[in-house]
């Protein structure tokens, strides 16, 4: 397979990746005596980086789509924190389209949320102090990234930057006013208490544990059938 | 209890006996022409509903104003160019005989076969191989046999093959034909000088047929699977070159290269050139092929969410895998307490989780390799394929192997199958609905309904 040893020894700027980690999902809040009947919950949903930084040297704009019931069900939201607040009674899709910066990428991606009000306890009281949060964690990888989106967010928080090939440079990063723009981050929202936290050591650990075991099962189902080879082989002769 | 009783029948026997006797007169008068009883009764002795046959066209006679007659007469044949006189039954009309010639004379075609005078040979047709006995013996037995030249290799006087024969059948027939003609271009419309005979390609042609036919069987395996490798490397190069400059020119010689030679003798395709990273077994170097085609188009697609290029690569992993392996792929995946999509997917995480998924593909293959094994050598021992009680334990095996990672879960410590347990309800299930989009939230639901 040549071409597969091609790939790997002309890497250049192929095999390099930037790769922005965010959490999206949503918080609700029971109105509890304030409820009416179409209007049972304030809820939130958002799209923020996964450590709380600020999306917006990446991300220029995004769009949520509502359900059709709702009045302009396409919400656009033009800076960051990217989110959109509402009222309502149902759970419905909500797909989330992220516009990216013209340095970063052309191409506009979906991201789909279930918005969840209700709790899973169905039993318990509903509080208007503690919102029902569903959040997913995910990662959005950008292939072949220019230079200028890469000379932009070098040393950006946001952003997982990637080892680049040797004798790489890259021009210098152009100053940011940070005074004008608004703070874009999430570190002091005020939803932040309710934000999950994800952290990809216990995953890890979980899965080096499941792999152990089935690497275990392997050598002995290995050992067994050589066993069983062996216990056959006088009858093959025949 | 009388039968009759319960019936409410008569109880007379007299007038039973009486019908009895009566009924087969009826049945004999009921009988209709034309068909005979046997296959009136067939019908359960009663007429069908629409008559197939018209009973009364049955035994019709055709109309007899003609006088037919038939004659043993002779009779002539346009095929027949000796004087045989023949003789056979004809159908004479009114006295007359039939007329025209024997039926069958159409039928008797021949090749025409071009003869040259022996000027012709002289002027044109010589050659250092054949002698002019030769050629003239060749020719006489193509007319005679009709260009079948495998009677006529059988006949030849001299050991000629039936490839040479054809050469210098239609080598001579070509060069007569363009002698002949007023000029070329009236004659470069005829087969023989538009497509002549190739006497080199003929041979390939038929030892590379002779070899494709006596293959064995393991020999077909092996080119059907090499042939398929060949395939699938080139339509991932076609991806990776989409995404890719052009600046790989020496990959794209290597893919025409080794389909060729798959035609050939199967031994000589060098299944170095699809193997050259590791000598793996075939199904391993496919599942490289089908990672490197996602990677190209995943490439392609310029931004993707993580999650998405997991699942893709999962997918084809697992491509050769039935629908049942998956399922078991993800029962262990649940039995060993890894989420099936993972709630943090980083790049480290899906790497290890696509690695896990793959072991353990690479585990229930080998289960069903050593279940086979077993029964391999429990039919030998036992003398008889398909034991009944052998089978039994086996699949009763194959159940317990489906869920080894209980047990050893289990047995490993019991504290953690209670946690286990206990961890189903609470927060924890709510983070296990949350992070996976749409579809998988009617299962909580469906949960909630039952639990109540």
């Amino acid at each position: 397979m040549f071409f597969f040893c091609m790939i790997i020894v002309q890497k250049k700027m192929k095999d390099v990746e930037i790769s922005v980690p965010i959490v999206y999902g949503n918080a609700a809040f029971w109105l509890g005596k304030k409820a009416s009947e179409y209007q049972s919950h304030k809820w939130t949903v958002y799209v923020r980086g996964a450590t709380n930084e600020d999306l917006s040297v990446v991300v220029k704009r995004a769009v949520f789509q509502l359900h059709s019931s709702f009045n302009n069900p396409t919400r656009i939201v033009e800076s960051a924190p990217f989110e959109l607040t509402e009222s309502g009674w149902g759970e419905f899709e909500i797909a989330i389209t992220l516009f990216f910066h013209n340095y970063v990428c052309e191409k506009p991606l979906n991201l789909y949320h279930h918005l969840k009000l209700y709790p899973e306890d169905e039993s318990g009281p509903m509080s208007t102090k503690k919102p029902v949060v569903v959040e997913s964690y995910d990662e959005v990888v950008f292939t072949e990234p220019s230079e200028s989106f890469l000379a932009r967010v070098q040393n950006h928080p946001a952003v997982t930057f990637p080892r680049l090939p040797a004798g790489f440079t890259l021009p210098p990063p152009v100053p940011q006013d940070e005074s004008k723009r608004k703070r874009g981050d999430t570190k002091d929202h005020p939803l932040s208490q309710w934000f999950l936290n994800f952290s990809e050591a216990d995953e890890l650990l979980q899965l080096a544990a499941a792999r152990q075991q089935v690497q275990t099962h392997i050598a002995k189902l290995r050992r067994q059938i050589s066993l069983t080879d062996g216990q056959n082989q006088p009858f093959k002769s025949l | 209890m009388d039968a009759k009783d319960i019936l409410g029948l008569p109880k007379t026997p007299l007038s039973i006996t009486q019908e009895k006797k009566s009924r087969p007169q009826k049945d004999s008068q009921r009988k209709p022409d034309g068909i005979s009883r046997e296959v009136y009764a067939l019908t359960g002795g009663v007429a069908p509903l629409m008559p197939s046959i018209d009973v009364s066209q049955l035994k019709r006679r055709p109309p007899s104003d003609e006088k037919i007659t038939w004659q043993w007469l002779p009779f002539t044949s346009s095929a027949r160019k000796d004087n045989l006189q023949l003789y056979h039954w004809v159908r004479v009309v009114n006295g007359v005989p039939p007329t025209g010639d024997y039926s069958f004379a159409k039928y008797n075609k021949s090749v025409d076969v071009i003869r040259y005078t022996d000027e012709e040979y002289e002027k044109h047709l010589t050659d250092p191989k054949w002698t002019k006995e030769e050629t003239d013996q060749l020719f006489d037995l193509c007319e005679r046999f009709d260009l079948r030249f495998i009677i006529i290799a059988d006949r030849f006087p001299t050991p000629r093959t039936v490839e040479e024969l054809k050469d210098r059948y239609y080598s001579v027939s070509r060069t007569i034909l363009v002698a002949r003609a007023p000029s070329p271009g009236e004659v470069a419309g005829h087969p023989l000088v538009k497509e002549p005979y190739n006497v080199t390609q003929e041979i390939e042609r038929k030892r590379a047929l002779s070899m494709v036919l006596s293959q064995t069987k393991h020999q077909e395996r092996k080119d059907a699977e090499v042939l398929a490798e060949a395939k699938r490397i080139a339509e991932s190069r076609m991806a990776a070159r989409a995404a890719e400059e052009p600046d790989l020119p020496i990959a794209s010689d290597i893919g025409p290269e080794s389909a060729e030679r798959a035609v050939g003798p199967g031994d000589t395709i060098s299944p170095s050139n699809v193997q050259v990273p590791a000598p793996a077994a075939a199904p391993s170097t496919s599942v490289i092929a089908d990672n490197s085609s996602t990677l190209a188009s995943l490439r392609m697609l310029r931004v993707y969410l993580r999650t998405y290029a997991l699942e893709q690569m999962v997918q084809a992993a697992s491509s050769s895998a039935g629908l049942r392996t998956i399922k078991r792929v993800e029962q262990t995946l649940q039995d060993l307490e890894v989420n099936l999509k993972p709630k943090v997917p980083t790049k480290a995480v899906c790497a290890e989780h696509l690695e896990l998924r793959k072991e353990i593909l690479t585990l229930l293959n080998l289960q069903k390799q050593l279940q086979y094994k077993e029964a391999e050598g429990s039919s030998f021992r036992d003398g008889s394929y398909g034991d009944m009680p052998g089978s039994a334990k086996r699949s009763q095996r194959a159940a317990d192997q489906d869920r080894t990672f209980v047990l050893d879960t289990i047995s490993f410590g019991g504290d953690r199958g209670v946690k286990r347990e206990q961890k189903r309800k609470g927060p924890g299930r709510a983070s296990e609905t949350s992070s996976s989009p749409a579809g998988a939230h009617k299962r909580p639901r469906k949960m909630k309904a039952s639990d109540l």
